[in-house]
């Protein structure tokens, strides 16, 4: 098994949180909440603590993989969102993820692996250092958000279960548990609960799949699919499954949750393409938020979400408009 | 009866109150930027549901008065119509303005089947809008009747707008529908053609 390791060291001195911000924001904390966090504090700035939500995350800034536009407000990436597993409307999720709990948090791996087997989460995102990659989020509801995301590399992630040749598709599976995530309980739903989604296996082994476990230097907030969730950038925002639970290695192609619902609408692809129009929203351009009212701050859409020198070479040959 | 009439004329207004409090929320959040960081899509998705329920208030107003005996109701009929007509206008404009930005109309109209059906729904409206005055009333006669029960097609195009939207739980559009049946059948159990086949004419 190979694991990249980053050497600690090569950390920028400028990287680490001042400790009077650290110190700071540590005397608010009282009672359960402090010990929680004591118990978190030998972790501090080790990769691969357990993710308390909010809590400062060490890692690596990769300017290579960032882009330079300008973020999105935490406030904004945080309370406007689709995660539909809370709700529908886009305020629900920061309402109600609140009753959602992330730890402790087991990952089921399975498939075509020779490393399968129940996984504390943690111990699987010890091996690893965590990066932060600044990348754009477009929505097929054609508004978009630049996020800057921390995690590990998907590939570094899958890489570790060692999975088998036979591993074509990487399947994911987002937490059911009606009990905390009240939209699993709406009895008008369409959904076919859990929520589900997948990757062909060189999609996600593309150095941009990124498996995130924070934003903005925290942990993931609930709402934003905490306490891991996948980033694939290059496509629709609803393939980059919340919350995940569940990572199995298959030689066939998963139908994902909404190619179940509307196979017209949604592809297994769902690479972001301008030129591929969808029957609800017009792709070729983009409201990037925030967006005013009377400045909307339209964008042209580009194709691969301006990520095609890294994953065009992946579609080589197919026809994008048949396999949208 | 001075105070009949300025019951009448407190009722009138105080609906008029209600129906500019959708408006008159819109205006505040826009005012103290609560709208979000898509201020857009949350001005012309509330626009579009402020239409939608008034226009079922509307529907609600025959029913309400057959059931209560109560005249009043009807007194505030073109009103409510008139409102849910401009919130409807007022949404078509913030959809252009917000949503598509003024371009591939052409294509939003003819491909986006939920656009169709508000299309239809707002097109049928505008000339109930500008027939709802008592001249019109007068001047089209018993033509005005048949025109004006375009309503009911804009009330189901509207639902189904909604419905077409709901891209995961339909259960809010569902409860909509059943008033919506509710309201509609009740015109036919009440209509006089109705009532001659199955209530008196039955022997």
């Amino acid at each position: 098994m190979i694991i990249k390791k980053r050497p600690a060291w090569s950390l920028p001195h400028s990287q680490v949180t001042p400790e009077s911000v650290f110190l700071n924001r540590r005397r608010f904390m009282t009672g359960a909440l402090a010990a929680t966090a004591a118990l978190a504090l030998p972790g501090y700035g080790a990769a691969g603590s357990l993710p308390v939500p909010g809590e400062m995350l060490k890692y690596k800034k990769m300017p290579d993989w960032s882009t330079d536009e300008g973020l999105t407000p935490y406030e904004d990436a945080t309370s406007y969102n689709n995660f539909y597993e809370f709700g529908t409307d886009k305020g629900d999720p920061k309402r109600y993820a609140s009753a959602l709990k992330t730890a402790p948090w087991t990952v089921t791996v399975e498939g075509e692996c020779s490393k399968g087997g129940e996984y504390a989460l943690e111990d699987i995102l010890k091996p690893h250092d965590y990066q932060e990659r600044i990348y754009r989020l477009r929505c097929v509801e054609a508004w978009s958000m630049v996020v800057p995301w921390i995690g590990v590399p998907l590939a570094d992630l899958l890489t570790q279960f060692e999975p088998t040749p036979r591993a074509r598709y990487v399947y994911f599976e987002t937490l059911f548990e009606p009990e905390q995530m009240r939209g699993q309980r709406s009895a008008f739903s369409t959904i076919d609960w859990p929520y589900r989604e997948g990757l062909r296996m060189d999609e996600a082994m593309n150095e941009l799949s990124f498996m995130a476990v924070g934003l903005y230097g925290k942990t993931l907030p609930n709402q934003n699919g905490g306490p891991m969730r996948l980033v694939v950038p290059w496509k629709y925002g609803f393939k980059s499954i919340k919350s995940i639970v569940k990572i199995r290695f298959q030689e066939t192609r998963p139908k994902t949750t909404w190619e179940l619902i509307a196979p017209s609408e949604y592809g297994f692809y769902a690479n972001v393409n301008p030129e591929v129009d969808h029957p609800r929203w017009s792709q070729k351009r983009e409201r990037r938020l925030p967006s005013g009212l009377f400045s909307v701050n339209w964008m042209d859409t580009q194709k691969f979400n301006g990520y095609g020198d890294q994953v065009a070479q992946l579609y080589r040959g197919m026809d994008l408009k048949r396999f949208f | 009866m001075a105070s009949s009439e300025s019951r009448a004329l407190g009722f009138h207004l105080s609906i008029a109150v209600l129906a500019c409090v959708p408006g008159l929320i819109l205006v505040s959040d826009m005012l103290y930027s609560r709208l979000g960081p898509d201020p857009g899509e949350v001005v012309t998705k509330s626009l579009g549901m402020a239409a939608f329920q008034l226009l079922l208030a509307t529907l609600c107003l025959t029913p309400l008065r057959k059931l209560t005996g109560w005249p009043g109701w009807l007194r505030v009929r073109r009103m409510l119509g008139l409102f849910s007509f401009c919130y409807a206008a007022l949404h078509v404009l913030a959809f252009f303005q917000f949503i598509i930005g003024w371009q591939d109309l052409w294509s939003s109209f003819t491909r986006r089947p939920y656009i169709i059906f508000g299309l239809i729904a707002f097109v049928i409206m505008v000339p109930l809008a500008a027939t709802s005055s008592k001249a019109m009333m007068r001047r089209l006669g018993k033509r005005w009747k048949v025109l004006h029960r375009g309503v009911y097609i804009v009330a189901v195009s509207a639902w189904v707008h909604f419905l077409w939207q709901a891209r995961s739980d339909v259960g809010e559009m569902l409860a909509y529908g059943f008033l919506l049946l509710f309201l509609l059948v009740a015109r036919v159990i009440w209509s006089s053609a109705f009532k001659r086949r199955f209530v008196s004419g039955v022997q």
